[in-house]
């Protein structure tokens, strides 16, 4: 079975990645990379991840969020955060990387908060 | 009072980080830690020694890892070896100043501060670079 598995899905000119698994360094990292860098060939720059699957992130997998976070907004588009995993959340506040990251609770809620929507 | 040690010699490739954490994580719960120490324990195995495969080993998989875990009492001892050229951890820069924070690496050190009560490095006198991790339970 994959690290980390990611489904695609399309919430109007959103894009959803559903992620179940580990983002770490090596394979789940690698995935991650290459899902954001194939949306943005593809022009779909609006992304929501939802991580409500993602039990285990390092070092590496936090490197690889703030490397889309970059990438996305340099091609103008948005990154969000969807169901962060109370250890993940916890991860995210002693970075003071959620001073960053725009995380919801609900799709409803991170849906309608991208700009334009 | 029980005292236990494992000793794992790892090749330096990143495959070999999962198995380290999958051998810490047995060792831990075996010395009666608890699930959210456990977690943070976890997290600093794997960033040590993916730190001394990648930036002390170089991924050179001729060169070795070596872990070595002892639990004694209410503290656990961690001690990571690598076989590189010497580590100064005052070079690393905060990564939760504002100038770093969409730094996209340098934050394995900062995680390993955060979970462990204390770590230190040292340069080994035949060469290599020793991390020590206490953390008390």
């Amino acid at each position: 079975m994959a690290e980390l598995n990611i489904r695609e899905r399309q919430a109007g000119d959103i894009t959803v990645l559903d992620m179940d698994g580990r983002i770490t360094i090596g394979e789940g990292s690698v995935a991650l990379r290459s899902a954001i860098r194939r949306l943005l060939e593809e022009g779909k720059k609006n992304i929501l991840l939802n991580l409500a699957g993602v039990g285990y992130i390092d070092s590496s997998g936090i490197g690889e969020l703030v490397s889309s976070y970059t990438a996305i907004n340099k091609e103008g588009g948005q990154l969000k955060l969807l169901s962060l995993t109370q250890k993940l959340q916890d991860l995210l506040t002693i970075t003071k990387l959620l001073t960053v990251f725009d995380a919801y609770e609900t799709e409803s809620d991170a849906l309608s908060n991208f700009k334009g929507a | 009072m029980t005292e236990q040690t494992t000793r794992l010699v790892l090749p330096s490739h990143i495959e070999a980080v999962a198995d380290a954490a999958a051998a810490a994580t047995d060792f831990v719960h075996n010395c009666g830690i608890g699930e959210d120490a456990a977690f943070g324990i976890d997290m600093a195995v794997r960033e040590a020694v993916t730190n001394a495969m990648v930036h002390g080993n170089n991924e050179d998989e001729a060169k070795i890892v070596e872990v070595t875990l002892n639990c004694m009492g209410h503290e656990l001892e961690i001690e990571v070896k690598d076989q590189g050229e010497g580590f100064d951890p005052t070079t690393v820069p905060d990564p939760t100043d504002p100038e770093n924070i969409l730094k996209t690496s340098g934050r394995g050190i900062f995680l390993m501060r955060t979970f462990m009560d204390d770590v230190q490095w040292s340069t080994r006198p035949e060469g290599g670079t020793t991390v020590r991790m206490v953390k008390k339970f």
